[in-house]
Formats: structure tokens, C-alpha cells, sequence
């Protein structure tokens, strides 16, 4: 069995132009690097548009409940790119928006990674390779109560390094989790370098087919696609789905796509502010 | 004890159906009754323990009681990470069931050996410690865990141990008890060496010196209490555990004590595993004596307390 599709053939994740709504949501993520100094940024640009799908058109939940029963549960397992989480969940109303300007704050209820203490967070990660056990966890409750909540685990490629995520992978198999989608934001970095570099996954969808998923792939900024894909769930009503998301590390400004000194951005002075709001001014 | 802490996750399942059962690929026919009865409950998983913390922290976020069991070095040392986050810092009752405490798998080597569990889960925010004395211990313990707030930790000794608890003394997690009286010694004790303690105590009132004995089937929380209202009452107080000298029992019992700043000072020695990985196989009891693990130990080390004699650095 062969990837349908490879890195080198098709580049996806490079050609989804961002709308409006995705520039002003990275503007707001520009703004709390501002208050805060420091950010896992490149990150956070990354899984952008796969949370904002998710939210906006995806997840069943209530702001104004977290716990409720039957929401969806959304696991952050690449907690690293929380700041693209807290936007999103301050947007819909889980917490005010002055939370997002007192990031990593002594005061404030949002850190570097994210916590279950905040609403609408399911669970603490920043340790790597720990989310998709514990949505199994959630998911075989499911089944067990017979709710039909769905549970989502977004992991990343650098974390897909980590054993965990295959034990995980064919746990959920073995139990035929088809509640369960693990959406895989494969940006091709992780900190030191490349994934090719540092810890190759390819043949990455083969991977996830031959430890028992329905697999699928998509460039991981298109909106449109992603919405698309995820309305389709499960794709295969025996197995849990993974939908691989091509993206870019620093997606929609130039100078910082794929740009590693980004990937946790230390001392960010008020001229790369400028700079980075800037560019997101433009279409 | 194994036993009857297994059979007991099953009939506690019987009547709450918040318990789960989750093994990593346990001997074949483990709680078939469990399997047979609650399928939907009894997960029989591979051999992939932080998987499991993370699914049983799942489970648990949801409501669930998830009791994982499996060897204890595995369930300790190859998790630590899934322990601390996905059950400590989420605070979630997963009970986690070691198998062999100690040196209970003396003949299968220190790959097996749970000689530091204790030290590694004490480090740990929220966590639960017990190891009861013996099986009768263990039934009194069980219907407890099911509602106790947070993880718990519990540590199997090897099976067949001695009766040596009594059925009239009410168990609580989280307190010592007072097992003999005595106002020259203490002995301050957590699983199987309760027997240890217990005998020694025996003899030395044979010899004419009165030891208390103090169980501490809760490693954490540390009944600090207990500890220092009967060493307050002794000049010597010695511990025995099967674990190594740092970071268990010993040390925790030392903390207490130096932090009271008793005057005169307690007489204080740690019996128990030195900083070594066992290096023979033979049997736990051979590896006990090894170590000098033992009632006659106890004795010794109490007699030269008492007479002045500093006690040996190892």
C-alpha cells in the first residue's frame, strides 16, 4: 500500500490562501505574543484553521457549560499550540477576552500549555504523546453509556514521535473506536529541524492504515476542505479515523512560515510585532 | 493478597458500575468472572502502560473508577510521566494495582523489582500510597478505594503473607496504627515487615525492653501525627520496609522526625534495601535476609541504639 499522497508530489497545506476571519485570528494570537513576550508561535499558526473548523462548524458544545454531557470532547494533545485554542475558545465565549491579554500572567488563567482547569479545555497536556490515550479513555466511555458524543485528538508530527501515540493508535483500533478522529497537523517540523530530519514519518498514512485506521489527508488550511472532510465522519464506521492535515509552520506570514526560529518564539520585540501585524494586514 | 485485592475490584463492580478493570495482558482466566459478567467494564489491553494511565485518566475524567493492575515496576517506572500528568495533575481516582512490592520477584531480577515505587510515587502531588500487611488488611482496604478522592497506589505484597492485622481495628486511609505499645523503642513499619516488627517487638520484651510497633499501611498521606506522638514517647525509633532506604518509608519517617526537633534527639536508623540493584535471584525471604530485612535486624539495631552504639552507615 502506498500514500496517496507524499510530501514531494503534493505540497498541500502551501496553497490555501487565509480569509479575513483566519488573518484577524492570528492577528489576536500576534497580540498576546505582544503582552506575553514569548510563545510557541509557528505552532499556533499551524493548527490555526483546523480548530477553527473544528469549532465553528464541527464540535457540538455550550460555552456556558463545558462539562455538559454530550459535548464533544476536543483534546489539544500538541498542547504547545495553545494560543490558537484560547483564541478560538475566547471567542466563543468560554472565558472573557481579557483572559487572552494576561497570557502566562501570574494573574491569568492561561499558559503556556494548556490546562483542564480553563473551560473548555478537556485535559493538561505539553508533555507530548499523552491527548489520544486519554481521548480513548473518553471514548470508550462513550460506548460504554451509549452517549454519542464524538471525541477529536489533535496531535502533531514531532509527536508522533513519541511511542505513546502508537500504543494509543492500536488500542483504539483494536476497540474499533469510530467515534474517535485523530487529526495529525503535519507541518514537517518539529523544533530542531525537519521530520525528515529529525524523525521521518513517511510513509505517514500508511502508518495510521496499517495500525487500523481510516485514513485521510488534507491541506490543513483550507477551510473549505476541512470543513468538508470532518462533516464526513467516520469514513469508515469500523475503524477510528485520522486526517492527516498538511500545514505550514508559521502559516500566513512569510517570514515566519517554516521558519524555526518561530517555533517557540523567546523576547519577540515591538518591531517584529509591527512586522508580523502587518503582514496579516495585507490580503 | 493479590487475590483477594483482585476478587474484590469484581464484587465491588457487582454494585458500582463506575468500576473498571483494566490489565496489561495479565495471566491468562485473570478475573474471568469480572470478564464474563461485565464485559464492557473489563479491558484486557497490550502490553503498552502509558497507554493505559492515559485511557484509564480518560475513563476516569468521565465519571468512571478505573482499577489498572499490572506488574509494579512496570505500573511505576515505565508510566511515571502518564501517572504525574494524566492522573496527578488531573486529580482523577484511577486506582493502580502493583503486583510484587518489593522483592517478591527476587528470582526474575531488577528488571521486576519494585524496590522504589514507593520513593517514585511519594515525589508526586495528590497521590495515594497503601500497602497493606496482609490479605485480611487488603479486604478492609478495598471498598475504600472506591470513593477515596485523587489516585491511589496499591502495593501488593507477595501472597500468603501472614495474618498478622486484626479484623477489630477499622482501616482508614491515610492512618497509622498503633499496633503495640511500648516506651523504649518504636518501630515504624509499612507492609509485609509489620510481621518483622512485630516479632522483634516480641523478643525484645522477651530481653526486657518494651518496643511499640506503628503500622503505616498509608505511605502518603503520611499520618505525621501518629508518628510523632509515639516517638515522642521512645529514644530510639527504627524503620524497617521492603524498599530501598531512600525516598520510602525510612525517609519519610525521618523527615518527620528531624523537622519535630525533638530534644533529646531520636535515636533514628532506616532498615531497609541499600542504594544497590539486588545482584542474586533466590527467593524474596532469601533476598530479605540478604538485606537485612529481618526481625533479627530489628532487634540488633534497637539493642545497640539503646546502649549508644552508632548505628552503621551503609
Amino acid at each position: 500500500m502506498s500514500s496517496s499522497l507524499t510530501v514531494s508530489k503534493q505540497p498541500l497545506g502551501t496553497r490555501a490562501r487565509l480569509d479575513r476571519r483566519s488573518r484577524e485570528l492570528r492577528r489576536t494570537i500576534v497580540r498576546m505574543l505582544e503582552k506575553s513576550g514569548r510563545a510557541h508561535f509557528g505552532s499556533a499558526f499551524s493548527i490555526l484553521e483546523i480548530l477553527r473548523v473544528l469549532y465553528d462548524d464541527i464540535l457540538r458544545y455550550n460555552p456556558t457549560e463545558p462539562k455538559w454531557a454530550l459535548r464533544d470532547r476536543c483534546i489539544l494533545s500538541k498542547g504547545h499550540g495553545c494560543l490558537a485554542l484560547y483564541v478560538i475558545l475566547a471567542e466563543k465565549g468560554f472565558f472573557p477576552e481579557e483572559e487572552l491579554w494576561k497570557f502566562c500572567q501570574p494573574d491569568g488563567l492561561l499558559g503556556g500549555h494548556p490546562e483542564h482547569k480553563i473551560p473548555g479545555v478537556e485535559a493538561s497536556t505539553g508533555s507530548l504523546g499523552h491527548g489520544l490515550s486519554i481521548g480513548i479513555g473518553f471514548a470508550l466511555n462513550a460506548r460504554y453509556e451509549r452517549a454519542d458524543y464524538r471525541t477529536f485528538v489533535i496531535i502533531g508530527d514531532g509527536e508522533s514521535n513519541e511511542g505513546s501515540i502508537w500504543e494509543a493508535a492500536m488500542c483504539a483500533a483494536k476497540h474499533r473506536l469510530n467515534h474517535l478522529t485523530v487529526l495529525i497537523d503535519y507541518n514537517k517540523q518539529q523544533s530542531y529541524g525537519t521530520t525528515f530530519e529529525v524523525q521521518d514519518l513517511e510513509p505517514l498514512a500508511d502508518k495510521w492504515r496499517a495500525f487500523g485506521f481510516a485514513v485521510t489527508e488534507v491541506d490543513g488550511h483550507d477551510v473549505g476542505m476541512l470543513r468538508t472532510t470532518l462533516s464526513r465522519l467516520p469514513l469508515d464506521a469500523t475503524k477510528p479515523t485520522a486526517v492527516i492535515c498538511h500545514t505550514i509552520k508559521g502559516k500566513g506570514i512569510q517570514f515566519v512560515e517554516r521558519n524555526l526560529r518561530w517555533h517557540h518564539k523567546n523576547k519577540a520585540t515591538a518591531e517584529e510585532v509591527h512586522a508580523l501585524l502587518a503582514a496579516l494586514e495585507t490580503d | 493478597m493479590r487475590q483477594v485485592c483482585l476478587e474484590m475490584v469484581y464484587q465491588l463492580a457487582k454494585t458500582d458500575d463506575r468500576i473498571v478493570f483494566i490489565g496489561s495482558d495479565l495471566g491468562v482466566g485473570t478475573l474471568q468472572s469480572f470478564k464474563e459478567e461485565y464485559p464492557e467494564r473489563f479491558f484486557m489491553e497490550g502490553i503498552s502502560e502509558a497507554n493505559l494511565i492515559g485511557m484509564a485518566a480518560g475513563l476516569a475524567m468521565e465519571g468512571k473508577i478505573p482499577y489498572v493492575n499490572t506488574i509494579a515496576t512496570f505500573l511505576t517506572r515505565r508510566c511515571f510521566e502518564q501517572i504525574v500528568v494524566d492522573l496527578c495533575l488531573h486529580n482523577v481516582k484511577v486506582r493502580l494495582i502493583g503486583n510484587g512490592g518489593g522483592l517478591v520477584y527476587a528470582p526474575l531480577g531488577p528488571t521486576h523489582e519494585a524496590i522504589d515505587d514507593l520513593a517514585i510515587l511519594r515525589a508526586v502531588p495528590r497521590m495515594t500510597i497503601v500497602a497493606p500487611a496482609d490479605a485480611n488488611e487488603m479486604r478492609r482496604l478495598m471498598p475504600l478505594t472506591v470513593d477515596y478522592p485523587g489516585p491511589i497506589y496499591i502495593r501488593l505484597a507477595k501472597g500468603n503473607d501472614p495474618i498478622v492485622t486484626r479484623d477489630d481495628v477499622p482501616f482508614q486511609i491515610g492512618q497509622a496504627m498503633l499496633m503495640r505499645k511500648g516506651s523504649e523503642a518504636l518501630l515504624v513499619t509499612t507492609g509485609v515487615t509489620l510481621k518483622c516488627a512485630l516479632d522483634a517487638a516480641e523478643t525484645l520484651s522477651a530481653q526486657g525492653i518494651e518496643a511499640a510497633v506503628l503500622h503505616i499501611p498509608t505511605v502518603k498521606p503520611l499520618d505525621t501525627e501518629a508518628i510523632l506522638a509515639a516517638a515522642a514517647e521512645v529514644a530510639v525509633v527504627v524503620t524497617i520496609e521492603e524498599h530501598t532506604v531512600i525516598g520510602g518509608l525510612g525517609s519519610a519517617v525521618a523527615e518527620v522526625v528531624a523537622e519535630a526537633g525533638f530534644s533529646p534527639a531520636k535515636r533514628f536508623k532506616r532498615i531497609g534495601i541499600p542504594d544497590v540493584f539486588p545482584d542474586q535471584y533466590g527467593s524474596q525471604a532469601s533476598l530479605m535476609k540478604r538485606y537485612a530485612i529481618t526481625a533479627e535486624q530489628l532487634v540488633a539495631t534497637v539493642t545497640n541504639l539503646l546502649s549508644g552504639v552508632a548505628p552503621s552507615v551503609r
